[in-house]
């Protein structure tokens, strides 16, 4: 039999796999809970948990048998759900504090079932309010502190923004001072990390907190996250300091390609074993906080001191074009965020770019133009007042808008923290040196309320 | 003579073994004598050094054997604690999806 692959070709796959943490980092199974939606406080909670608790059992075997078969490992299993404000939409007409104790009550059961399941995070806890509020996305924005607070893994997001239809200022203004609320109700603000406010927000997102299950999507789907940092990391260094940057681009795009394609192998296996569709891969390459599992650390493989310094946003756009053009060539099921990540907190080089000081708000905000990630586990100091915070969040839509893509805002404020603080979040979710915030006051502008109008662009559209 | 209901020689059966360490007398031996006691066929060998680190390569056969992919990862991996070795074990379909277009 003549040989399948080269030695020189297999050892490349297994030295991703065992040295530079090439895995998965979640499937996210989408699953569609509309018909749940009822008039019945007891029935919408019961459908809402026997559904979700059918599916995560299926999806931690599915999981499972998958890894075991390819010997690939899944750093984390997820579920994103229909946005809640559309199953509590019948129960918000007859009363607000109805569906808002509904509302936590789902979350309190859908966290018992994810944990008994080990399932790592359920996404859904929704509302799209991007051009104003359904008595449901009203239930959601005023209950996700309480959702959060009450459990471990339940995630939520708002969409607030869209090119469609511009920004939801009004929006802005009632999450700002719920995200400070949230802050306060569990440690170091640390349920701040379960939240994000969005523009764009994509149905097939596999990543936490902005994942659900968009109305366009089928009953079930199994999306897939990849990881692999490290493993371009290794790329870009064994290239050298010579490679001129097309050099540099084609490799990344390879490597790039390479990870896709195992994302792809995996989410089809647990697809299959699930026997539902299988959706999308995101080609987003997603950091940890684990040494050598960062983006940071790409961008100065490619010959920046630390990530922030003057040169990090054409890196980081070569970085994410070269991902684009090597997964689109390695999967037709493209879809997600698909950028790259660069969450403060959760990546250990821009942890550390952050505690030397070239990474601050300023910087990321001029990043998020060319990556899809936004103002992401910025931890900043508690007393920030919530017109800032609206502020930062309009700043970060308005690019979103501008450029028609998908970005997000993900703040901590950290009560009684100061700037330079160092706060320990924990697990996946890292460690981050607190950020300054400009003390210039925002309040006479956000104050003004209402909506900023669509870009010219939505006219591209019709 | 194939035991398992796959088709022998077909893809679906195939894993690669990969075995990284220092060099030492009896590293084939123990990996070898886990394969042919679970009736596994070694399809192709290659023994060399990748980037510095000595590694042997196996492409096996699971479609004579008694054991399915898993269990076999798990018995490898004990006797590669023994010998003091890292074992990876994979299904080529890995291989296929990233090393070809």
């Amino acid at each position: 039999m003549p040989r399948i692959f080269t030695p020189e070709e297999i050892g490349e796959v297994v030295e991703m796999l065992l040295f530079h943490d090439l895995d998965i980092r979640s499937v996210t199974l989408g699953l569609s809970i509309q018909e749940c939606s009822s008039h019945s406080y007891a029935d919408v909670i019961d459908c809402v948990e026997k559904k979700v608790d059918a599916f995560a059992k299926r999806l931690s075997k599915a999981v499972e048998a998958a890894s075991k078969k390819y010997g690939v490992k899944v750093v984390t299993k997820r579920i994103a759900l229909t946005p809640i404000s559309i199953v509590l939409e019948p129960l918000a007409r007859r009363g607000l504090d109805k569906a808002a104790e509904a509302g936590v009550e789902i979350a309190k059961s859908i966290d018992a079932v994810a944990r008994r399941n080990s399932v790592d995070y359920v996404g859904g806890y929704a509302a799209f309010v991007h051009k104003g509020f359904t008595p449901g996305d009203r239930a959601v924005v005023e209950t996700f502190p309480d959702a959060l607070a009450a459990t471990d893994t339940v995630a939520s997001m708002v969409n607030v923004a869209s090119t469609a239809t511009g920004i939801n200022v009004d929006a802005v203004n009632m999450v700002a001072p719920k995200i400070i609320e949230l802050s306060r109700e569990t440690p170091k603000g640390v349920g701040c990390a379960r939240f994000a406010v969005m523009a764009n927000a994509p149905e097939d997102n596999p990543f936490i907190p902005g994942a659900y299950h968009g109305l366009g999507e089928p009953e079930a789907i199994v999306n897939v996250a990849v990881s692999g940092p490290g493993v371009i990391e290794a790329a870009v260094k064994r290239l050298g300091s010579g490679a001129d940057m097309r050099t540099l681009h084609d490799y990344i795009k390879r490597t790039a390609f390479k990870i896709t394609r195992l994302g792809e192998l995996i989410g089809r296996e647990v697809a299959r074993e699930m026997g539902v569709q299988f959706g999308i891969v995101d080609l987003s390459v997603a950091p940890s906080p684990k040494v050598g599992d960062s983006v940071a650390k790409i961008v100065e493989a490619m010959g920046i001191e630390v990530a922030g310094a003057p040169g990090s946003i054409a890196a980081l756009y070569m970085l994410v074009d070269a991902v684009k053009k090597g997964g689109a060539m390695a999967t037709s099921s493209i879809g997600g965020l698909s950028g790259a990540f660069i969450p403060v907190s959760e990546d250990w080089g821009m942890a550390r770019a952050a505690a030397l000081g070239a990474i601050t708000i300023d910087r990321l905000e001029a990043m998020m133009a060319v990556c899809n990630t936004g103002v992401d586990m910025v931890a900043v100091p508690g007393d920030v007042p919530w017109e800032t915070i609206a502020a930062i969040i309009l700043d970060v839509m308005a690019v979103a808008v501008a450029l028609d893509k998908a970005l997000g805002v993900r703040i901590i404020p950290v009560p009684g923290a100061k700037p330079g603080d160092t706060v320990d979040f924990g697990g996946l979710l890292g460690r981050a040196t607190v950020m300054n915030v400009s003390g210039f006051s925002s309040a006479g502008f956000v104050s003004r309320g209402g909506l900023i109008p669509p870009p010219i662009r939505r006219l591209d559209k019709g | 003579m194939a035991q398992n209901t796959a088709e022998k020689g077909s893809e679906e059966n195939l894993a690669v073994v990969v075995v990284i360490g220092a060099d030492r007398p009896g590293i084939v031996a123990g990996i070898t004598s886990v394969l042919a006691r679970h009736n596994i066929n070694i399809v192709d060998i290659a023994q060399t050094v990748v980037r510095g680190i000595f590694s042997m390569i196996m492409v096996v056969d699971l479609s004579t054997g008694d054991i399915d992919l898993p269990r076999l990862r798990d018995e490898l991996a004990a006797k590669g604690r023994e010998l003091n070795v890292e074992i990876s074990v994979n299904h080529i379909a890995v291989f296929r999806a990233m090393q070809r277009v």
